[in-house]
């Protein structure tokens, strides 16, 4: 329709007086409820905006993320897999340092030294990463992934992802259950037998039956997950128990000796699939980077000190504000002043339109994280203010099978005010303790508009 | 015993416009002297310090409520019920998520256009965003820099698109009113004006002459600049030239640098006379020019002094000084006396205080522009003034017969006050200047 055809419809944005003189002539509009920018991002906001190649760049970015096709195409320890350096751990979140890493992700480490025989008992652990003679590095530098403390180390098993549509792979550790678990900064007898387990019999069950199966498509497992009242990052139920459902024949066939144990480790934990859920998330982002000119998010992450944002536009760079402390529910007697800052890479879930973003699809963990029905829809409707695009696999059925709202945009954030709502568990702030509750968190404002003020000095000279 | 009252709230946002309008209802309470509600913004803090209240650390998101009187706890009360009042148009159950950015709104709605007014330095990505989603867009915001104006039109262009602004007052599209427009009969003129307040008069003349208009399409005050280069004048002219419903195409601009291209369809450029204009319009279509309604009066004051145009449109006034010939004329609307305050159409304040400071035996001039969006009554704010003044008044009153203030009230009362009335403001200057 032409400008000119007939009397418009009026969006207006702006002073409201100019919108009641369009509703004295009963002429129908949709008003924005505008407010200012973030403070201080007026003037990078538009330069940003100028940015001739921008709105191509976003465009190619959010169609790379949305049409990866993730598939688990294996199991393979992270040595063999991942470039790692020798001596070299890896952790969750922006880059760190042992002098500010927090409990939580000290006690990840030392459990990684002791369970990979570097150090005899957990003084000689201490002093070993204190005096650096420990590399760490993040996930992220490696393509890979890890909830919470996110710790991977040479011998882990990982699950390898493989994007069949870009041909990009994407990498994260095993899941080990809830309670006292490493990646809760725990390493106790018990944290380090279950993974001396993991080591032995469940990775090299789970990789001989993916040879078995062949690839599993995690895209297909997700969208029918979202239907079955997962947000793939709290919880996990139904895509785990499709998962098993898959893999459960060819366990049985490939590793018959300990395929049973697998299956009930498997099944006793929810959060079996969260693991493959960051991998799948992870390789859709991974295909999005490294578009000039583009202001899409491809990774949120936290190390429990910072929160980390690093944008398609601006390569391997981080961007950082202080991780917050999240606001939710506590187990048993913990309470806040209990809770570790925000930590974990599965903030790559919201990164790809999942997690929190996907809150309205899972009603039966609003509790869990603190409020009613209503707040988790809210929250989904409040995402598709700051992302580029409506995930075309990914839906909602509460909300008429939209797709979720998926690729933050550093400059709608700003425009906005809006940040992205993360779910996530609440790790205890003492090495050692493992998780004490589950909530949301808000990420700091800074991380974005740092981003935003990094974007003008690359944006194309008009 | 008056007390200051002073609040932050936080989370709370409206348009400057509509805070003035908050702070002025609750001004006129019962026992309350002063109050200021705004956002907290270094110039308004200024301004709230310069009354003498004392001012915590604030943030410019947040609102500050100053109120200084003797019931100033009740104005607080006052206020709730009026930022409900004037909440932006919210969605109609909570579950919905009103848009935050035009770029949202234009995803869920099939509009037409999109009327931008937030601050300048705002403009620019909420007007990106229309353009990009196709929709053609009216920039009211004014500050806007003239790089950012030229990469919107280019954009503009490759949509197929009108950027109308910025800094573009009027637009009428197919009867449509945005900003400040007049109510037009519909018919074949097709205005394509740099200037608001002047496609205002030459439309409103022509109205009275009882011709309409199709469309009037704004496209800034820097459109037909050498910089510019008249990308949305060419644009608007074409889409004129293809429109069925226009039968002459009209550009009115102050002696542009710069020309646009030659519609197919019969063509008027305005000359620096806009009565004269319309006059010419008529005679092309071929219609009888009338006598433009005039109501002359003599206000029994002598005179001894000077001119003095008192403008709120920038066309207008200098119209009226280039007939006038002699006089000091000040465009209030000029962005010079803008900033942090509404325009002179909506708010008198300024012009107030300028009747107040003149002298007795000068002639004032000044241009009254009614329809959608200007003061709702200006002969209710003007009129007392008017009638204490000094010096004799004479009032350019630019209205359609359709204006919702009504015309002929309007007239009516300035004219109760004292003030001669002209609707074509080249006559109004004639009679002013006669009166030396």
């Amino acid at each position: 329709m032409s400008l000119l055809s007939g009397p418009p419809r009026v969006i207006t944005v702006g002073a409201e007086l100019l919108g009641e003189a369009l509703d004295a002539q009963a002429v129908p509009r949709t008003a924005v409820a505008w407010r200012p920018p973030l403070p201080g991002t007026a003037g990078a906001l538009t330069r940003v905006l100028l940015d001739p190649r921008r709105a191509a760049a976003n465009e190619r970015a959010v169609r790379r993320l949305t049409a990866a096709r993730p598939h688990l195409a294996g199991v393979r320890r992270a040595a063999e897999a991942l470039d790692l350096p020798p001596r070299t751990f890896l952790h969750a979140g922006p880059p760190i340092t042992w002098d500010r890493a927090s409990g939580p992700m000290r006690g990840a480490l030392i459990g990684a030294t002791l369970l990979e025989g570097w150090a005899a008992d957990e003084r000689e652990a201490n002093d070993l990463l204190a005096d650096g003679r420990i590399a760490l590095e993040p996930c992220h530098h490696h393509r890979a992934v890890g909830p919470m403390a996110g710790v991977v180390s040479p011998s882990m098993w990982m699950f390898e992802v493989r994007d069949e549509e870009h041909g990009g792979a994407a990498y994260c550790s095993l899941n080990e259950g809830l309670g006292k678990v490493l990646r809760y900064g725990a390493y106790g007898p018990e944290v380090l037998d279950r993974l001396r387990w993991m080591d032995a019999v469940l990775g090299p069950a789970l990789a001989a039956a993916l040879r078995v199966s062949g690839p599993i498509d995690l895209g297909a497992l997700i969208a029918q997950a979202l239907q079955m009242g997962d947000e793939l990052h709290n919880r996990n139920r139904a895509a785990t128990s499709l998962l098993l459902r898959e893999l459960a024949p060819a366990l049985v066939e490939a590793a018959p000796g300990t395929a049973a144990e697998v299956l009930r480790f498997a099944g006793g934990n929810d959060h079996f699939f969260l693991n493959a859920a960051m991998a799948a998330a992870k390789a859709g982002t991974d295909a999005a980077r490294d578009i000039p000119g583009s202001s899409l998010v491809v990774a949120m992450a936290r190390n429990g000190t910072d929160f980390g944002v690093q944008v398609s536009g601006l390569g391997s760079q981080w961007f950082t504000g202080p991780a917050g402390v999240p606001d939710g529910l506590y187990l048993g007697a913990y309470g806040p002043a209990d809770a570790n800052p925000d930590i974990g890479d599965s903030t790559i879930t919201e990164t790809a339109g999942l997690g929190g973003f996907a809150m309205a699809a899972a009603p039966a963990i609003v509790r869990f994280v603190g409020g009613e029905v209503g707040d988790a829809v809210a929250a989904t409707r409040s995402m598709y203010e700051i992302t580029l695009a409506e995930h075309p696999a990914y839906q909602i059925p509460g909300l008429g099978f939209r797709g979720t709202p998926v690729g933050i945009d550093v400059t709608l954030v700003a425009r906005t005010g809006v940040l992205p709502v993360v779910n996530t568990g609440i790790a205890g702030r003492v090495a050692g303790t493992g998780q004490v509750g589950a909530g949301l968190v808000s990420p700091p404002a800074e991380a974005f508009t740092k981003a935003l003020a990094a974007l003008t000095k690359r944006a194309a000279i008009q | 015993m008056s007390t200051d009252e002073v609040v932050l709230r936080k989370g709370v946002y409206r348009d400057s416009v509509t805070l003035m309008r908050i702070s002025k209802t609750l001004s006129d309470l019962d026992g309350v002297e002063v109050a200021v509600v705004a956002m907290a913004t270094p110039l308004n803090l200024d301004l709230a310090r310069d009354l003498g209240f004392e001012l915590p650390a604030a943030d410019p998101a947040d609102l500050l409520v100053a109120v200084r009187g003797e019931r100033a706890e009740a104005a607080h009360a006052e206020l709730d019920a009026l930022l409900s009042a004037n909440a932006p148009l919210a969605a109609a159950s909570d579950s919905e998520q009103p848009p935050l950015t035009t770029r949202s709104a234009a995803r869920r709605t099939e509009a037409g256009v999109v009327l931008v007014s937030v601050p300048g330095e705002h403009a620019y990505a909420e007007a990106v965003d229309a353009v990009e989603a196709g929709l053609s867009v009216m920039v009211f915001s004014d500050g806007v820099p003239v790089e950012q104006e030229i990469a919107l039109k280019d954009l503009a262009a490759e949509k197929g698109v009108l950027v109308m602004g910025p800094d573009c007052g009027t637009a009428v599209i197919s009867g449509v009113g945005l900003g400040f427009a007049n109510v037009l009969r519909p018919g074949p003129v097709g205005i394509v004006a740099a200037s608001g307040t002047g496609a205002q008069q030459l439309s409103c003349l022509l109205d009275l002459a009882g011709v309409g208009v199709s469309h009037v399409l704004g496209v800034g005050g820097r459109d037909l600049s050498p910089e510019v280069g008249g990308r949305s004048a060419n644009r608007a002219i074409a889409m004129l030239d293809e429109d069925p419903a226009t039968e002459l195409i009209v550009l009115v601009s102050k002696q542009p640098p710069v020309r646009p291209a030659v519609p197919a369809k019969r063509f008027v450029e305005a000359s620096a006379d806009l009565t004269a204009t319309a006059e010419h319009v008529l005679k092309e279509l071929g219609r009888p020019v009338p006598e433009w309604p005039a109501w002359p009066a003599w206000a029994g004051r002598t005179v001894t002094g000077a001119l003095r145009g008192i403008y709120s449109g920038g066309t207008l006034c200098a119209e009226a000084g280039g007939v006038a010939g002699t006089g000091t004329f000040v465009d209030y609307g000029d962005d010079a006396y803008t900033r942090g305050r509404p325009h002179p159409m909506i708010d008198p304040t300024l012009r107030l205080e300028a009747l107040a400071a003149v002298a007795e035996g000068d002639v004032v001039l000044m241009d009254v522009v009614l329809g959608h969006g200007a003061d709702p009554d200006p002969a209710a704010s003007y009129a007392h003034a008017i009638a204490r003044c000094p010096a004799t008044v004479v009032v350019a009153l630019i209205g359609s017969a359709g204006d919702p203030q009504d015309l002929h009230r309007q007239a009516a009362a300035f004219r109760e006050a004292g003030a001669a009335v002209f609707t074509s403001n080249a006559q109004a200057a004639r009679h002013a200047r006669s009166l030396l």
